[in-house]
């Protein structure tokens, strides 16, 4: 069908727009990138955009890297990212596997109670004092892993997905003799990988970027993890703690390319993983948001 | 009756003994993570002492409830809240509505994916560098602030004043979760009914009436069903982004019953039972509001939640 020129120009308008979106979304990216290898004296009388490095130097990434807090906070942040997510999965295919079965007359109340969760809460306080003064979890790394163990967000679209293998498959098995846990992971799991891929992106971004719980509940450095140590520098403002071999005068300075390095190290992880895992996560969104 | 029941559930065990195995952690999870701090929540109606524990605090009755109504800052927290609320409401929630619209409509596939991986990003980005950035850009010489004086504005450190928090807060809002959440539409897009558009174009409707005429209509159940969601958090707010960008300087505007809960429940003051009754009053709220704009909503577009 030929175009009609209406049609014509509000596909041109609307390329436009997706252009200024796309352009919008993605500078302040450049802009910290710039600045983080730009020299910071420069930097700081610069004003206004910034489309290529002021006198390029990778100066204040060797400050970064220099600083022992960033590095154990990556360590820890690994850790939980790893053993968290671990968890996070175990638990919620468990869930997930059980409340997708049919035939089964307990479910619907026991789903009833987790989704009440979703809407009613007992609070931040409640769920402190237990984890800290009841459970004894204070200053572990524990807290932050256990407490969020089942997102019921996921909870929901894992059983979704579940629920959507067809049941001969599932009795065929139970025939041979498989009994629910083989059945689980042996069948439904594996037939279910980019609903569980999307899970791991969920989860292991969760705690890539957590903060909150880790702010409130751990009182040693030692176990900081490095999104507590970037509020150090880019909210709280300390970096001289970073820049103390500088000279005094230029401490000031220092620390603002410091800071843009710093969201650039904390950042690149997940922009490494991010294209790789993208093809999976809008498939598993819809399959939680059209059925969910 | 016991006996009944009893039997009835040993019959039932025996039959599914794996499936219970496999539920009790994520039974013992939500007993424990969520119904525990439900029932603890009573410390709202009691003197909370640590040293005296959950049963032998003093109870107080509705005394925590009555301090904060009177206390000044009911009213200024409730405002800030239904404030920020209501301009997400306006300005957050139809942005992505309106971008999975014209996402769609765009004719090149590549151009269209290469616009959804860009849009989707900040979702990913830590909130802690997200307001990093922010604090940055909107500083006295950030770049925000030197677009705007380039167009006139007096030179001044943005996040300084409280005016500027919500606008600072709901546009940073938007371009964090505009490519994000239209995924959702976008997959209610896709559900539409191809032969209602060639209907239309029958009809002799453009490209932007069949936009609004028919996959307008096409997603409003889930439109209604996100509104409906979004009303029933309508005292719930990212208090995790309001903490790591308000100062005492920005309270007037920027303090919301989430971060209060947690100055005065966590840091220096330790008030434990007061800031439980601040946080039970704004969940009770929240519950009752979502109740009843899913009861609306079934009375008028029979699109609900239950």
């Amino acid at each position: 069908m030929r175009k009609s020129a209406a049609s014509l120009a509000f596909d041109t308008l609307n390329v436009v727009l997706m252009l200024v979106m796309v352009v919008v979304t993605l500078y302040p990216f450049v802009y910290v990138l710039m600045s983080s290898l730009s020299n910071s004296m420069l930097l700081l009388s610069h004003t206004g955009l910034l489309l290529k490095p002021l006198e390029f130097t990778t100066e204040a990434y060797a400050l970064v890297f220099r600083n022992p807090n960033i590095a154990t906070g990556f360590r820890n942040t690994l850790f939980l990212t790893t053993v968290g997510t671990i968890v996070n999965l175990t638990l919620t295919s468990l869930g997930a596997y059980v409340l997708s079965r049919r035939g089964v007359p307990w479910t619907r109340p026991v789903m009833l109670m987790i989704v009440f969760t979703m809407f009613f809460s007992g609070g931040l306080i409640p769920s402190y004092l237990l984890v800290y003064n009841w459970l004894h979890l204070g200053n572990t790394l524990a807290a932050l892993i256990i407490p969020g163990a089942i997102s019921t967000w996921n909870l929901i679209i894992l059983r979704t997905s579940f629920a959507s293998i067809p049941d001969s498959l599932i009795e065929s098995a139970r025939i041979d003799g498989a009994q629910d846990f083989t059945i689980l992971f042996r069948i439904v799991i594996p037939l279910s990988m980019p609903v569980i891929a999307v899970m791991i992106l969920f989860y292991s971004v969760g705690h890539w970027n957590a903060w909150f719980q880790a702010m409130i509940y751990l009182r040693d450095r030692e176990l900081f993890p490095v999104q507590l140590i970037l509020r150090e520098i880019l909210i709280q403002n300390s970096t001289q703690f970073m820049s103390s071999d500088a000279a005094a005068g230029d401490a000031q300075a220092v620390g603002e390319s410091i800071k843009y390095a710093t969201i650039v190290v904390a950042t690149l992880p997940i922009l490494v993983v991010y294209p790789f895992l993208q093809k999976y996560f809008v498939k598993g969104v819809m399959i939680g948001s059209i059925k969910g | 009756m016991m006996k009944v029941w009893s039997s009835a559930i040993r019959k039932d065990f025996r039959l599914h003994k794996y499936l219970y195995i496999m539920i009790f952690p994520v039974a013992l999870h939500y007993l424990l993570f969520q119904y525990v701090p439900m029932y603890g929540a009573i410390i709202a109606f009691k003197d909370y002492q640590v040293a005296k524990g959950l049963f032998d605090s003093p109870w107080v009755g509705w005394k925590h409830f009555v301090d904060f109504f009177d206390s000044y800052y009911f009213w200024r927290l409730l405002t800030n809240t239904f404030m920020l609320n209501l301009y997400q409401l306006l300005f957050v929630f139809p942005a992505p509505i309106l971008f999975a619209l014209l996402l769609n409509e765009l004719v090149g596939k590549r151009f269209k994916r290469v616009v959804q991986t860009v849009t989707y990003l900040p979702h990913f980005i830590s909130l802690i560098v997200i307001c990093g950035m922010i604090t940055q850009f909107v500083s006295r010489d950030g770049v925000v602030t030197d677009l705007l004086v380039w167009l006139g504005m007096e030179r001044t450190a943005l996040l300084g004043h409280p005016e500027n928090f919500r606008t600072i807060y709901i546009v940073s809002d938007i371009w964090q979760t505009i490519g994000w959440s239209s995924i959702i539409y976008l997959a209610a897009i896709s559900g539409v009914n191809p032969e209602l558009y060639e209907a239309a174009r029958m009809d002799g409707a453009g490209r932007a009436k069949q936009m609004f005429h028919v996959t307008l209509p096409g997603i409003a159940p889930i439109i209604v069903i996100l509104l409906i969601l979004k009303i029933g958090s309508m005292l719930d707010i990212g208090f995790e982004k309001i903490i790591l960008l308000y100062n005492p300087n920005t309270y007037a505007t920027a303090d919301v019953i989430n971060t209060f809960v947690y100055r005065r429940g966590l840091t220096s003051t330790l008030e434990f039972s007061y800031a439980t009754a601040v946080g039970l009053f704004q969940a009770t709220v929240n519950f009752l509001m979502l109740v009843f704009a899913n009861w609306f909503s079934r009375k008028v577009s029979e699109t609900s939640l239950w």
